[in-house]
């Protein structure tokens, strides 16, 4: 039987630190053609539905820029989550609840217009966001509660809260009894670039200075150092005086924060009111960015577009071809096996062990 | 075959040529090995010579990359530990293979291939058990028993097995003396049945007094074979390590009454978790210029001392813990650094240092808060060519080997490591120093340097405490020694009043209210 | 009326119950897969389509364990074989079996469905108060019952239970002694797979017998919270499950019933029960520690 070992590196390969994500979209995409061929379409068209024709026009782009934002926002906050060993899945939910209390202004007091409404909607959305984080941060920190699960759950709680305020106390009065809050005013509104050429908000420069701050933080200074310590060996890390619980909260604060900002963006951006819907699982797929981004800022926003590409090929994929929306889904999550499976590769070589353990047995039967 | 296999009296296990390679590292090289039945064989060499990666291939948990070994006459392989035991190969580990969370009739049971109930294993240890002097219970488990206890159970493990050729690896490093005589009289009784013994050490005494024949490995090779009890201590350590090596030497205390930089007074910590020791009424002065070592078996409360002297653990109250004259016990780890302290942990990797990271990195480890105006710049980013500079010149000043520059300090040896850690914490010239296991895993040449720094470090009018498990190390540097036992510290015997014997019935427990000599003489109406 | 309310406790169990048994095999030989919702939503699906295709629930059921235990294989490649983060790698096991459980299902989107029925066992569903709530129950009831009692036989009376425990609690020592620690594992993890793929099936035929986009509903998770809450002991995890189905039941009475608190705050709360059940056991650091299985997520390479 041939049989995979795995022999440690002596340090950690450079090469594959670079090159396991792009090996890992290749192997995504081999495997996504083959999956369509098993659907019943031609695997070429639906790739090039995918991957290239959402970036032929300048508007698509924009649009493009328009998932990016919330997957880059939300990932780089959890690459801090998940360097310092905190793993907070629960990013859907602080994205809701950033949008929650960044929507109180404009929904619950419409007629409060003035400049001071956004900057004050993004700041509200932070500290939403960032509150949500706060309850696993703090059950983890003071009752070592499993934080996996305890912010799961709170997405849940979230989306069913959502649900009730535009059903129920944010419904839209004049609103025909839809499910939904009356449209931001347009000061609550997140400007457009360049509205000429397409939609692309704000958001984007967003995510983008998040990525480079800290980026900065965690490459270049003594916080960021703290993070990576205690996420990879917390022994070390309280030996050097560092506080893992404290750490726990600041992560879970830092990624909530974001989250919710992402959540704000996104409904004062792109929708311009709260639906009982606002994220075609953003804060899951953020999950995805971050480790196709190997944990490192920069490499997330690429890995944001990747993974926005996703969501717009999978809705030009099926408006051309007809191929499931659904496939979207599918095929994200595969990349995230692909790019887990190929960082093996960083720390060790792989090796068959075919013939060697044949004759071994072979020789353990002569005894 | 068959008359051979019984007729023979000799030539129980002939090993040649068995080779194995770690990447670029051969860890045995070429190695012949002849046992006889009813021999004890002793296999020795310094730390890194080899010693566990031979004995692992004849037990069959690495595979070798070349070599053949004889067994009874037939040339055997040996896949799998199974395959080893029912060849009559019986292995007690030095880092024990024992499971925390089941009793120690179940982690017996795991090793025999067959399948009797779990009552009839039982019954048949505690049989074992009376007959060897090995005192067990089958259902206690695993978690709760002491490091001595622990290795009864795996001795009982490997006798139940009937094996004729038992490998030893270390076994008297977990003991005090006392419990170390009582093993060897195990031993000498099993040898008198027929058995065979590989006895691993790098203690030479007891392998002059226990072992006919003697095995001496470097740096993956042998280098000789002889009989021990014709050798002295020292021209078998010679052997072990290829030169002299150089005495550590230990110039007399200055006298006078120094300064006291280190005061530890009521000092009580409940345990922490299930596992851990609670510490009762510790008290404990170092002074400048000194060197206080702290003798235990391991699991006595020395990792609990260690957390709580650093400020990894914090105390109740100020008071307790005093360093130079400081009180501190409310401080964090940084705070009792910036008062003057360094520390060196017994756990290497994953403790002292992080793995995965580089040397510099790990520097910044420890020294961030002490060093914050040279290592740190502006908004709290990180100098790395201040930080690169200062690790090379402690690589330099210890003579920490290692390939490439600034690696991760996974890809050091032990010693080189612990070089590493411990010349980061003498860079600062720390006021006091306080370290646990400072040899540990370490080859002779690094060890007799480390030795040197600390005693050094303590002429030059700095506190130095020594928490060791290796008794010849604490009479080597020390110029007191307490023993640690079940949370308690005995008072400190003066170098001069110490002797094996009174820190062995310490460690062993013997109870500090009374006198030792009394306990002394207790144990000779015993014998 | 008190009968009828067993019952339904019991369909709301049941699922959480298969699942969660299997997981904590998976956790006892010290895996952490928190794939545990992607392969109960892939049972799900496959049980479904597989019924509806074959005309038979029992096909669907078998499938939808053949399923789950090789969509756990994946998980099993990779953490084992390839020894990558098991949190991550679960995760991804989860987004992955909702994305190619989306895809598969949107066929049967609004199918009707088939029901595995109950089955009487006569004379004891007699019985009163009880009776029909222990002896006349859908069949995967039962299953789950004698899965409870068989792994908990299985762990602590037999051999191989054993070896899967102290696989669990040190994987060096049990490789030192000659243990195939990554084939235990392996079988470990097919076996929670199975078992997931089980409670899935359960989802779709029995619970509410057609297919619904995401129908796990976290189920998979409150399962993970269901083994720390039983402190990692069989017996333990069927009094959870049926606590979590009297929570989950509850508040669909009290929905039906028209309490005056919005319906989706009563939806809220077994989610916030599982948060709460999770501060209260995890407050207990001491009950924790010692029964954590102390390798639970750590990786494991063997040198050779």
């Amino acid at each position: 039987m041939m049989r995979l070992e795995l022999v440690k590196r002596p340090q950690r390969s450079a090469l594959f630190s670079a090159v396991s994500p792009l090996i890992a979209l290749v192997l995504t995409v081999a495997a996504g053609a083959v999956m369509f061929s098993v659907l019943g379409k031609n695997p070429l068209d639906a790739l090039y539905y995918y991957f290239i024709d959402p970036l032929r026009e300048t508007w698509s782009l924009h649009e493009l820029a328009v998932k990016a934002a919330p997957l880059i926002l939300i990932a780089v906050g959890l690459s801090v989550c998940f360097l310092s060993n905190n793993w907070n899945i629960g990013a859907e939910g602080q994205f809701i609840a950033g949008a929650i209390a960044g929507g109180i202004l404009p929904v619950v007091f419409p007629d409060f217009q003035n400049w001071s409404v956004l900057p004050l909607m993004m700041l509200m959305g932070v500290a939403g966001g960032a509150a949500y984080a706060a309850v696993p941060a703090l059950l983890k920190a003071r009752f070592n509660t499993n934080e996996i699960l305890t912010s799961l759950m709170l997405v849940y709680v979230a989306q069913l809260f959502l649900d009730w305020l535009v059903r129920g106390p944010w419904r839209d009065p004049g609103g025909m009894n839809f499910p939904e809050t009356r449209d931001f005013h347009a000061f609550a509104i997140l400007p457009e670039l360049l509205p000429s050429a397409g939609r692309a908000h704000w958001g984007i420069v967003f995510a983008v200075v998040a990525a480079l701050v800290l980026w900065f933080v965690l490459r270049k200074t003594l916080k960021g150092f703290e993070i990576r310590v205690l996420g990879q060996s917390p022994r070390a890390g309280r030996f050097a005086g560092f506080s893992a619980p404290r750490m726990v909260v600041v992560a879970f604060l830092i990624s909530g924060g974001l989250a919710g900002l992402a959540g704000i963006s996104e409904v004062a951006g792109a929708i311009g009111q709260l639906q009982p819907s606002i994220s075609p699982g953003y804060g899951f797929t953020a999950i995805i960015v971050a480790f196709l981004g190997r944990l490192n800022p920069l490499g997330i926003v690429a890995a944001g577009f990747v993974l926005a590409l996703s969501y717009l090929g999978g809705e030009a994929a099926q408006i051309s071809i007809g191929l499931s929306d659904k496939a979207a889904r599918a095929f994200q999550g595969m990349l995230l096996f692909f790019v887990l499976g190929c960082d093996t590769l960083i720390h060790y070589r792989i090796r068959l062990a075919g013939r060697a353990t044949a004759r071994r047995r072979e020789v353990a039967q002569n005894v | 075959m068959e008359t051979q296999r019984d007729g023979e009296a000799g030539g129980l296990l002939d090993v040649r040529g068995l080779t194995k390679v770690f990447g670029t590292l051969k860890a045995c090289d070429a190695i012949d090995l002849t046992i006889d039945r009813g021999e004890i064989h002793a296999l020795l060499g310094e730390n890194g010579a080899g010693k566990s990666t031979f004995v692992k291939m004849l037990f069959g948990a690495l595979e070798p990359a070349a070599g053949t070994i004889g067994w009874k006459g037939r040339q055997v392989t040996i896949p799998t530990p199974g395959a080893a035991r029912r060849l009559g190969i019986g292995m007690v580990f030095q880092h024990f293979s024992l499971f925390e969370a089941l009793t120690a009739a179940e982690n017996i049971m795991l090793s025999l291939d067959e399948k009797a109930p779990i009552m009839q294993i039982a019954e048949r240890a505690r049989a074992l058990s009376k007959t060897y002097g090995l005192p067990l219970d089958p259902f206690a488990h695993v978690g709760d028993l002491s490091v001595g206890e622990r290795q009864r159970i795996e001795i009982i493990r490997c006798l139940l097995q009937k094996p004729d050729l038992i490998i030893l690896d270390e076994p008297t490093s977990v003991l005090t003396p006392q419990e170390a005589d009582k093993l060897f009289d195990t031993l000498e009784t099993l040898r008198d049945e027929g058995k065979s013994i590989l006895y691993i050490s790098h203690r030479l005494e007891e392998v002059k007094r226990l072992c006919d024949r003697a095995t001496v490995l470097r740096h993956g090779r042998v280098v000789a074979h002889c009989d021990p009890r014709q050798e002295t201590a020292a021209s078998l350590a010679r052997m072990m390590v290829g030169n002299d090596v150089e005495a550590v030497s230990r110039p007399a205390d200055a006298g006078g009454a120094h300064e006291a930089l280190l005061e530890v007074s009521g000092l009580s910590r409940p345990a922490a978790n299930p596992f851990a020791v609670p510490l009762r009424e510790i008290r404990l002065t170092v002074r400048a210029g000194q060197v206080l070592g702290i003798a235990g078996v391991a699991g006595n409360g020395q990792g609990e001392l260690f957390e709580a002297l650093s400020g990894e653990a914090l105390q109740e109250h100020a008071g307790v813990v005093r360093i130079r004259g400081m009180d501190c016990g409310r401080l964090s780890i940084s705070g009792r650094r910036l008062l003057g302290a360094g520390f060196v942990p017994e756990e290497r990797l994953g403790h002292g240092a992080a793995p995965h990271m580089r040397l510099s990195e790990n520097l910044l480890l420890s020294r961030h808060a002490t060093d914050g105006k040279s290592l740190l710049g502006p908004l709290g980013t990180v100098r790395e060519g201040a930080l690169t500079a200062a690790a090379e010149r402690i690589v330099e000043t210890m003579d920490v080997r290692m390939s490439g520059t600034d690696p991760e300090a996974a890809a050091l040896s032990g010693g080189n490591l612990q070089k590493f850690i411990i010349g980061r914490e003498l860079d600062r010239q720390p006021a006091v120093l306080i370290v646990n296991q400072p040899t540990w895993g370490v080859d002779a040449g690094a060890a007799a340097r480390i030795r040197q720094a600390l005693i050094d470090l303590a002429r030059s009018g700095s506190a130095v405490l020594v928490i060791s498990q290796d008794l010849d190390e604490l009479f080597e540097i020390s110029d007191a020694i307490a023993v640690m036992h079940d949370g308690r510290l005995s008072a400190p015997l003066p170098i001069a009043e110490a002797s094996f014997e009174k820190v062995g019935l310490l460690m062993g427990g013997a109870a500090p209210g009374h006198t030792i000599d009394n306990a002394l003489d207790n144990a000779t109406e015993q014998a | 009326m008190f009968e009828s309310v067993l019952i339904t406790i019991a369909t709301a169990a049941t699922p959480l119950l298969i699942a969660a048994i299997g997981e904590l095999v998976v956790e006892r030989s010290g895996v952490l897969n928190l794939g545990v919702e992607g392969m109960m939503i892939m049972g799900a699906v496959t049980g479904f389509g597989v019924a509806i295709t074959t005309g038979s629930p029992w096909l669907g059921v078998f499938a939808a364990v053949l399923v789950g235990a090789a969509f756990s294989l994946l998980f099993g490649f990779l953490t084992l074989t390839l020894v990558t983060n098991q949190v991550a790698t679960g995760l991804a096991l989860t987004l992955l079996g909702l994305g190619i459980s989306g895809m598969i299902g949107e066929a049967f989107i609004g199918m009707p469905g088939l029901k595995l029925g109950p089955i009487a066992i006569p004379v004891l569903s007699d019985l009163p108060y009880v009776g029909r709530f222990l002896f006349a129950q859908d069949p995967l009831f039962y299953i789950s019952i004698l899965l409870v009692a068989g792994v908990s036989y299985f762990l602590f009376y037999t051999r191989a239970g054993l070896t899967l425990r102290s696989v669990g609690d040190n994987h060096d020592s049990a490789h030192a002694l000659g243990i195939r620690v990554v084939a235990v594992r392996y079988a470990a993890v097919a076996f929670g797979g199975a078992c997931a793929g089980l409670a899935g099936a359960y989802l779709s035929l029995v619970y509410t017998p057609q297919w619904i986009e995401n129908m796990t509903a976290g189920r998979g998770w409150i399962a993970l919270a269901l083994v720390v809450f039983a402190s990692w002991r069989p017996w333990r995890v069927l009094a959870g499950a049926y606590l979590f189905g009297a929570v989950s039941i509850g508040q669909l009475h009290a929905q039906v019933i028209g309490v005056s608190i919005p319906s989706q705050f009563l939806s809220a709360l077994p989610y916030l029960a599982t948060i709460v059940v999770l501060v209260l056991i995890s407050r207990n650091r001491r009950l924790t520690m010692v029964n954590t299985p102390s390798c639970l997520g750590r990786p494991f390479v063997p040198a050779r």
